[in-house]
């Protein structure tokens, strides 16, 4: 289920991605202020107002609502016996400061750091590379974009599952494959160093083919005598990419880079398949961390769990406004 | 424009706040979903409702009727919605919540104590259980301060299972292994002819710490006290057959399924796992012997299995028909043929010796329970999966060589106690 949830928010992500980006670039030309509109009589608005309740309403129960009630989780301390009985005691940010004050947290924090840049950082070039190899449109290169999404399409369970496989130390194929060349045995799911590279990998393999998609459907945005005038005036393949086609999908490597961020972030699945964020706590994410309290153990403690997925909301949403941020710069100059 | 700008500003933070809410909520608001859809019966008058962890049998299986032809015996009719294992304990918890329990819940032993602490099951006093037959170890796991919240289906436990070829070909006699040194020198002859020596699970899970406690038990450790010298030479014990190759490195992820899987590729000598493989081990000719103990004789073994409870409902007059329905399904004839069906051992003397006459080979099953232990008896209850966690982080810690046993052992004591005095 949770593989389901993950698999179809990509999806759906890229969709709206696309109908997002399509209007970012043309936007750039057409600067002109807004004209105030003229006040609609009184009739209309209600039909207005009728017309947005739909989404409202959606938004209110399905955002809104469960949001509100991980954020009363937070701020209160529930046991089993008052989550039952409901009369958990208000403890402000007393769960916040147990997080941050648990031996956990910085390992967890900086797992997730170290997880979400190089995940992205990794995805998104070789994403890139990719693109700009496919944007050039040789024979059979789409039967090998297609290729390149089957990670896409796997459902997350099986792909970790098979990468848990081949990672495996005694009996794995990587393992295998290092021992022709004389590397002895790595522990890539056990042992503390190599767990979170580990994890990483798959990760990066899962993720590509999103990076792949949109970068090349950005390239193709991009008029293709601009790419012939450059080639005129003496620019070469590197200077092309660098000078013409890198500036030209700065918005959509935003995107790219905001959407991915805030999918990485939340990532559970692989993780949790893979090493259940072990060990010890060394394959731990902020999220990984938050499901392990809640129902890692045969005691949930979902106060504690909540404020971890709140810390998680927190951050996606700092980066939403650097990303905000990055943009008017973007259009203003 | 600028109220323009503002408004795609918060629109972008939305989104991004939204997409892991959305990530985050998903468990629970299928959660709810399932529970108000199934609980919908529970008020209707001569349905009662009945949750289980048997997903694996369906509607036309034995179980299923079984539970039916209960229900007709009582006068009712019987709903039963079988649940995954982990998923049971947030359903019933969420269903509580929402009073919204079913009339009979079968649950995971360790699970029984959370959910009495939570005040959503009835004791035997009050629903009118009886409790008379049942052997007091497998019933622990039901009893919390002097009260008891259930009645156990059956029990499983662990044991050491070994390849008889393996064994011969490295010339080990498995009547030897009385003891932790004993068993180290039979594996240690088993690698020297090639072969693997043991194989367990030594994951970060609840399973982890229930293979783990045999040799914690069987050191002499008490769960109250993580970092004894006792608990220590118990994780030791672990530590050294995976440094010394006794134990495959995979150990360390390895779930009792997994850990089986290795043992059933014919490479491995002995195994770790559970009553629930009996079948599995018959077909590839495996034989079982009892856990040793450190000094020797048997290690005392954790209780598997799970527990009839009766939920607090709204309407207390259900208990009764719940208690009927519930003894009718724990009536020594029924309870047999359905814990031979899960490979369980029965929970009375009556049921154990109907089950070893019937098949010998249960008869080592049957003595492993009767030194068994309730995780969450000695009065620990909830206390236990607190300590739990704590154990199996220690276990994952010295199994990779993150710490030493000792080191590893004392961060668990210092995180449990810090936990439990919260």
């Amino acid at each position: 289920m949770k593989a389901m949830t993950a698999e179809q928010s990509r999806v759906r992500s890229a969709a709206r991605h696309r109908d997002g980006a399509a209007p970012a670039a043309p936007s750039r030309g057409r600067r002109q202020p807004r004209a105030r509109r003229p006040r609609l009589p009184r009739g209309a608005q209600w039909a207005a107002w009728g017309f947005i309740a739909p989404v409202v309403g959606y938004l209110g129960l399905f955002y809104a609502y469960p949001l509100y009630r991980n954020i009363d989780l937070s701020v209160r301390s529930y046991t089993v016996t008052s989550f039952v009985s409901g009369n958990a005691p208000f403890a402000g940010f007393g769960n916040y400061a147990g997080i941050f004050e648990s031996p956990t947290f910085a390992p967890a924090l900086l797992n997730t750091a170290a997880f979400v840049f190089v995940s992205i950082a990794l995805q998104f070039a070789i994403g890139l590379a990719l693109a700009v190899f496919f944007h050039r449109n040789f024979r059979l290169s789409g039967l090998l974009r297609a290729l390149f999404l089957v990670p896409w399409l796997l459902p997350l369970l099986v792909s970790a599952s098979t990468w848990s496989w081949m990672l495996n130390s005694d009996s794995g194929i990587v393992n295998a494959f290092l021992q022709a060349f004389g590397i002895g045995q790595v522990d890539w799911l056990t042992s503390p160093t190599w767990s979170l590279v580990a994890v990483l990998i798959a990760n990066i393999w899962i993720g590509i083919p999103f990076n792949l998609v949109i970068m090349y459907s950005g390239l193709q945005s991009i008029p293709v005598d601009i790419f012939e005038a450059a080639s005129i005036d003496g620019a070469g393949g590197w200077q092309r990419f660098w000078r013409i086609a890198f500036p030209l999908l700065r918005p959509v490597s935003a995107i790219t880079l905001l959407l991915g961020f805030v999918y990485t972030l939340k990532v559970f699945d692989i993780i949790w398949i893979m090493t259940k964020g072990g060990p010890a706590t060394s394959s731990t994410t902020l999220a990984i961390w938050s499901y392990q309290l809640s129902f890692g153990s045969l005691l949930p403690d979902f106060s504690s769990a909540a404020a971890v997925g709140n810390v998680l909301i927190v951050i996606a949403v700092i980066f939403a406004f650097i990303y905000v941020r990055a943009r008017h710069r973007l259009e203003s100059t | 424009m600028h109220a323009y700008r503002k408004a795609r500003a918060v629109g972008a933070a939305l989104l991004a706040a939204g997409t892991i809410a959305a990530a985050l909520t998903a468990c629970s608001s299928s959660g709810s979903s399932a529970a108000s859809s199934s609980s919908s019966s529970s008020s209707g008058g001569g349905t009662y409702t009945f949750w289980d962890p048997y997903p694996q049998y369906n509607a036309t299986s034995d179980w299923a009727n079984l539970v039916a032809s209960c229900g007709t015996k009582a006068g009712v009719t019987v709903k039963r919605t079988p649940y995954d294992t982990t998923a049971l304990t947030t359903q019933a918890l969420l269903a509580a919540q929402q009073g919204k329990s079913p009339d009979i819940l079968l649950v995971d032993n360790p699970v029984v104590s959370t959910l009495a602490k939570a005040g959503a099951l009835t004791t035997t006093a009050q629903n009118g259980l009886s409790t008379g037959s049942i052997a007091q170890n497998i019933l622990g796991a039901g009893v919390i301060n002097g009260a008891t919240f259930g009645v156990p289906i059956g029990a499983n436990t662990l044991a050491l299972y070994y390849n008889p070829k393996v064994l011969t070909a490295a010339h080990v006699d498995p009547a030897t292994i009385t003891n932790w040194a004993s068993l180290t020198a039979a594996l240690a002859k088993v690698k020297a002819a090639g072969k693997k020596g043991i194989t367990f699970s030594g994951i970060n899970t609840e399973e982890g710490s229930f293979q783990f406690l045999p040799w914690f038990w069987g050191a002499g450790a008490n769960l109250t006290n993580l970092d004894s010298p006792q608990a220590i030479a118990a994780l030791t014990l672990w530590t050294t057959w995976i440094k010394d190759g006794y134990a495959p490195n995979s150990v360390i992820q390895d779930t009792q399924t997994t850990a089986w899987q290795e043992f059933q590729t014919g490479d491995v000598a002995f195994a770790e796992n559970g009553t629930w493989q009996k079948g599995l081990a018959a077909q590839m000719g495996a034989k079982v012997i009892q856990i040793p103990a450190e000094n020797g004789g048997s290690a005392p073994v954790p209780t598997g299995g799970e527990f009839f409870t009766i939920p607090v409902q709204g309407d207390t007059s259900r208990y009764a028909t719940s208690a009927k329905i519930v003894g009718c399904l724990s009536a020594t004839d029924n309870i047999v043929k359905t814990d031979n069906t899960l490979n369980y051992v029965a929970p009375t003397q009556a049921g154990q010796q109907a089950q070893a006459s019937a098949d010998s080979s249960l008869s080592s099953w049957v003595s492993a329970v009767g030194v068994a232990k309730a995780r969450t008896g000695d009065n620990l209850g909830t206390k236990y999966p607190v300590i739990s966690q704590q154990m199996w982080t220690a276990a994952q810690k010295a199994e990779s060589g993150a710490a030493t046993p000792s080191a590893a052992l004392a961060a668990a004591q210092a995180a449990a106690s810090a936990a439990l005095s919260k």
